[in-house]
This record gives structure tokens, C-alpha cells and sequence, in this order.
């Protein structure tokens, strides 16, 4: 073995601790659920294909949690994505008072969710600050967080939580773009909206998928406001796939949780996969 | 004044303009991010009676008897009639269930902290060093699970802790957190950034992987660690779904989970409550946000 194998070798030791943690509370598990989305209970262990996903998929209760979750995604993360890069020109403007913009913007994220849900419920409830503020406008009350209505609430709440954290992405990126590009640009004449699209925008490319994915992760997490504000049951439209889980937990359903689950992580890859396609498309020719 | 001179002016003025415009706009935005953490904090000053009086119509509390004014729409005030700690006290000094749950979420969150950041730390070393195809592909197996949402990970999450019998134990939120792929996600691309040279200099003068390890790479990393360390606090601070889940002994949950589940009786002491919950992230973040942007700046660009 020569000395640069053995030191190979040795890196493999920093990895272990962290590799048998993963196989034995991710893999293996994992390996585990495939298997039991195949039988039909984990008793008698009868084979029977995909009959649990046809199951899972007819389900009333799991098509209306994944049409809600989707829905809310579909929503959330482009706003999320756009305003945040928004914000982020703003930053990069000439502004005073800079860096405590920067912390306020933030701030939300350190924020406990239990924490803030009852100034939530302050807001949104049917007697509360927003409808005594719409109320000045004459609009009707409306009981924000028990009526169709409740998607907006949930979407703002979203936006309040991680727009900060998408900000400062966004902003480090803003920041590493070359100088001289932009300079080049300014001699040509090039237009502000130009200059925006066509250069900070292609650069910004692998940020915005960075930025995309992670509000797509962080969107599936907003379940813990909906959850605390609401509780076990909320009205229908906030019915979310953890909801779901929960109750298909709560019945110890393993076979049905099995081909849930499974079914997530296949719609989570595709759609992180067409993320990075897209991406790749279209900033192929951008060093960044 | 020639004429250039005063187009330049003018634009000048416009420019300041502008500034100005976007500077209330932002300062605008910036109250409305931090309103809600505000009015959680001032509201924790108040009397029971003073809360009951402004939010009666939503939380509807029946306060002993309840010879209390209740408006019939909430009155939102910033400033307390009667600043008073009498809240505080209570629950730090005669409701132990709060100091119990919150004990709860301190013992869950600082092992995960610790332990999830040393194992990412030996591992993240490990990805970085002699790049091979075979760690390449694992790493994309990390990601993977990394975006991974928890409504996938419990199901096999549940499963281990129940062949292993830690169901219902803290065991079952700690070992899954210990395990999370989340920190060495970031850190290897942290120290991916690490110049080769200085790690090769350290190598050819004689110096073993342990050395490097732990006196050349965690000096530089020392940022990134700190920075990934506070955004891994947050999130399991925060965290909701797994005690659902794998804690059915509600005894073991931590805060984050019981103090949505605080009857209309002690309403009042919610805020408190919530702000007492709010203060270790506070403190934190206040002390760590230069490290927070720093470590959030280097995530950006997946393929890194």
C-alpha cells in the first residue's frame, strides 16, 4: 500500500462514525419501508406488489394532504424566491442603516414557532387585528384560519419565517458577481433591466436553485405553525401531508405510512431533479 | 452653472430622493417583520386581567369568576397599562410543568447540537480529503436525504427506534438528530474552500491526518462550525414534529410542542411562557448573527 492509499484509507475512518450512524437510522430503515410498502401486513408478509400504493394513492384523506401541500409549495416558494431576491437588490442599494436591516429581515428566523403562534391568533382570528384593520376599509370579517382564506395566512406566515435566510443568499451571490462584467455593461449602454436579466440573473442561477430547494424543504415544515395554531384537525384546505402522517401513525398503519412515504420521496427527487435540470439549461455557460 | 453640470444636480437629487423612498419603504417592512416578536414581548408584561381584557374575545378565558371587561374586538397595545412580572413569576416560581418542558427542549437540543456537529465535523473532513468516485456518490446520498422532509424521514426514523425498544424515550429524538446529514452537508462545503496547498504543506512536512485535522482545518473552519451550530439549535429548538411522533409520554415533550397545548385558563401566562422560550435563540442569534450570515453565505449554489 503506498503512503498516499494508506492516508485515503485513514479519511475513511473520519467518515465512519457519520456513515454507520446514517445506514442504521436512514439506509437500513429505509430499506425496510420499501420492503413493508410491498407486504400486505407485517405479520403475515405476503408479497403484493403495488397494491399498498394504489391504496395510498385512491385515498381521499392522502390526495386531499398532497393536493394541500402542493398547492401551498406551488405558492409559497416562487413568492418566496422572488421577494427575497427583491429584497436583496434593495440591500444592495444605496441605503443607510444597512446592517440593521439585515437583522431585522432575519430575525424571524431564530424565531420558535410555539413562541409565536398566539400573536398569530391575535391576527388572524375572526375578532382580531387584521379584520379590525380590513374592517376600516369596510371589507367583511372573515374567520381567517377556519375559511378557504386560511392558504393566504399560512402562505404570509411562510414568507414572514424564511425570507430573511433566502435574503442573505441571494445577497452573497448579488456580491460575487464580477465587477468588471458590470462595468463592461454600464460603457455599452446597457439598460437597467438588462443589466438585471441578462447578467446578475444568469450568475445568480445556482442561487436561485439553492434558494428554491431549500424553501421547498422549509415549506414542507410548515406544518409546525399550522399544527400549533390549529391543532390535530384543522379545516380541510390546511389539511397537510404531516397531518396525514400523524393519523396513519396514530392508526400504526405501517404498510399505508410505508407507500406515503415512499411516494413523497419519489415526488421530492423528481421535483428537486427538474429544479437542477432547468438550472443546468440555463446557466450552462455561467462559471459560478 | 453650465448645463452638464445641472442635469448633474438634478439627477443627483433624484438619486436622493429615491434613497429616501426606499429606506421608509424598507423601514416599513422591517416594523411588520418585527411586530409580531414585539408585541409577544410587551404583552408578556402585562396583568392577567389587562390580557384578558384585550384578547378575551379570542382566547375567551373564564378567569375565576370572570368579573373582567371583555371588548368585543381585541385592543392591541404596545405599551402594558401596568408594567408587571407577576407572569414571569408564576411560571418560574409556581407552574413547574413549564420549567419541566423546558428543561425538555434544553436536554433534546444541546446533545444534538454537540454531537451532530462533532460527527459532521470528522465526516466533513473525510468527504474533503482524497476525493474518490465512491464518496462522490455517497455524498449525493447525504443530499438526498438532506431534502429529505420529516413526513419521509419518520416513517423509517419510527421503525429503528422501535426494533431498537427507544420508542417513547429521549433516545429516539437524539439518536436520528445525532445522525442528521444537515451538518455535514454544509461543512464539507465549507471545507472544500479550505486553499489545498495549506493542507498539502501540513502533509508533506510529515504531519498525520489527526494533525491536520485537528490543528490546521478546525482552526479555519472554526467560523463555519459556529455558524452551521446555530442554524442546527434553531431547527431543533423549534422542533414540532418528531416528539408528535415518536413521544406519546407527553411528559418527555419538549416546550415547542406544549405550549400550543396551554388551556384558555392560563392564557395569560402564555406569553411568558413564550418569551422565556424565545430567549435562548434571542441570545444567541444577538451574539452569532455575523457568524450566521457568514455560514449562510457559503451555502449558496448546490453543486459546490
Amino acid at each position: 500500500m503506498s503512503a498516499n492509499e494508506k492516508k485515503g484509507m485513514i479519511s475513511w475512518l473520519f467518515l465512519l462514525p457519520s456513515i454507520v450512524g446514517v445506514l442504521l437510522f436512514f439506509v437500513a430503515p429505509f430499506m425496510v419501508v420499501i420492503y413493508y410498502s410491498m407486504i400486505n401486513n407485517p405479520i403475515q408478509k405476503r408479497f403484493v406488489g403495488f397494491a399498498n400504493y394504489i391504496n395510498v394513492w385512491g385515498n381521499d384523506a392522502f390526495k386531499l394532504a398532497g393536493m394541500n401541500t402542493l398547492k401551498f409549495s406551488f405558492m409559497a416558494v416562487p413568492l418566496a424566491v422572488l421577494l427575497s431576491l427583491f429584497l436583496a437588490a434593495v440591500m444592495e442599494s444605496r441605503i443607510p442603516f444597512k446592517s440593521y436591516f439585515r437583522s431585522f429581515f432575519l430575525s424571524p428566523l431564530m424565531v420558535p414557532t410555539a413562541s409565536i403562534v398566539l400573536i398569530w391568533q391575535v391576527m388572524f382570528h375572526y375578532n382580531g387585528l387584521v379584520n379590525n384593520f380590513t374592517a376600516l376599509f369596510g371589507a367583511d370579517k372573515i374567520d381567517w384560519l377556519k375559511s378557504d382564506k386560511a392558504y393566504i395566512v399560512i402562505v404570509a406566515l411562510f414568507l414572514w419565517k424564511n425570507l430573511g435566510y433566502n435574503m442573505i443568499l441571494f445577497m452573497s451571490a448579488l456580491a460575487s458577481i464580477p465587477k468588471e462584467l458590470l462595468e463592461v455593461a454600464a460603457l455599452e449602454n446597457a439598460s437597467k433591466m438588462q443589466v438585471f436579466w441578462l447578467i446578475k440573473v444568469r450568475y445568480l442561477s445556482s442561487t436561485i436553485l439553492f434558494v428554491t430547494i431549500m424553501s421547498l424543504i422549509n415549506s414542507f415544515k410548515v406544518f409546525r405553525e399550522v399544527y400549533l395554531m390549529t391543532g390535530d384537525y384543522p379545516v380541510t384546505s390546511l389539511y397537510l401531508l404531516q397531518h396525514f402522517m400523524n393519523n396513519t401513525f396514530a392508526s400504526l398503519d405501517y404498510q399505508k405510512l410505508s407507500a406515503a412515504a415512499i411516494i413523497m420521496f419519489i415526488v421530492v427527487t423528481a421535483l428537486v431533479y427538474v429544479m437542477y435540470a432547468v438550472e443546468n439549461f440555463y446557466g450552462k455557460d455561467v462559471e459560478g | 452653472m453650465n448645463l452638464l453640470q445641472k442635469m448633474y444636480k438634478r439627477r443627483k437629487r433624484i438619486d436622493n430622493y429615491k434613497t429616501v423612498l426606499v429606506t421608509v419603504a424598507a423601514f416599513i417592512f422591517a416594523f411588520i417583520f418585527l411586530l409580531p416578536i414585539i408585541l409577544t414581548i410587551t404583552n408578556s408584561f402585562m396583568s392577567s386581567s389587562e390580557i384578558s381584557a384585550n384578547y378575551g374575545s379570542i382566547f375567551a378565558t373564564t378567569e375565576k369568576g370572570g368579573k373582567i371587561f371583555i371588548s368585543k374586538t381585541v385592543n392591541l397595545k404596545f405599551i402594558p397599562d401596568m408594567v408587571t412580572f407577576s407572569q414571569y413569576f408564576t411560571v418560574l416560581f409556581k407552574s413547574p410543568q413549564y420549567l419541566i418542558k423546558f428543561w425538555n427542549s434544553i436536554i433534546y437540543t444541546v446533545p444534538i447540537v454537540a454531537v451532530q456537529l462533532g460527527i459532521a465535523t470528522l465526516a466533513a473532513y473525510g468527504f474533503s480529503r482524497y476525493d474518490s468516485k465512491v464518496k462522490r456518490v455517497i455524498f449525493f446520498a447525504y443530499i438526498i436525504m438532506m431534502l429529505m422532509p420529516y413526513q419521509v424521514t419518520l416513517v423509517p426514523n419510527f421503525l429503528v427506534s422501535k426494533a431498537l425498544g427507544i420508542i417513547d424515550t429521549r433516545w429516539s429524538i437524539w439518536l436520528p438528530g445525532f445522525f442528521s446529514p444537515f451538518a455535514v452537508y454544509l461543512l464539507t462545503k465549507f471545507m472544500r474552500r479550505i486553499p489545498t496547498e495549506v493542507i498539502e504543506a501540513a502533509s508533506i512536512d510529515g504531519a498525520g491526518e489527526w494533525y491536520i485535522f485537528s490543528r490546521i482545518n478546525m482552526p479555519l473552519c472554526k467560523g463555519g462550525i459556529a455558524s452551521i451550530a446555530i442554524l442546527v439549535f434553531f431547527d431543533f429548538w423549534n422542533m414540532v414534529e418528531q416528539p408528535l411522533i415518536l413521544l406519546t409520554n407527553t411528559d418527555l415533550h419538549p416546550l415547542s410542542v406544549f405550549l400550543s397545548k396551554i388551556n384558555s385558563g392560563e392564557i395569560s401566562l402564555a406569553f411568558a411562557v413564550a418569551v422565556i422560550y424565545l430567549v435562548p435563540p434571542l441570545l444567541i442569534f444577538l451574539y452569532g448573527e455575523d457568524y450566521l450570515v457568514e455560514g449562510i453565505s457559503y451555502q449558496g449554489g448546490i453543486k459546490g
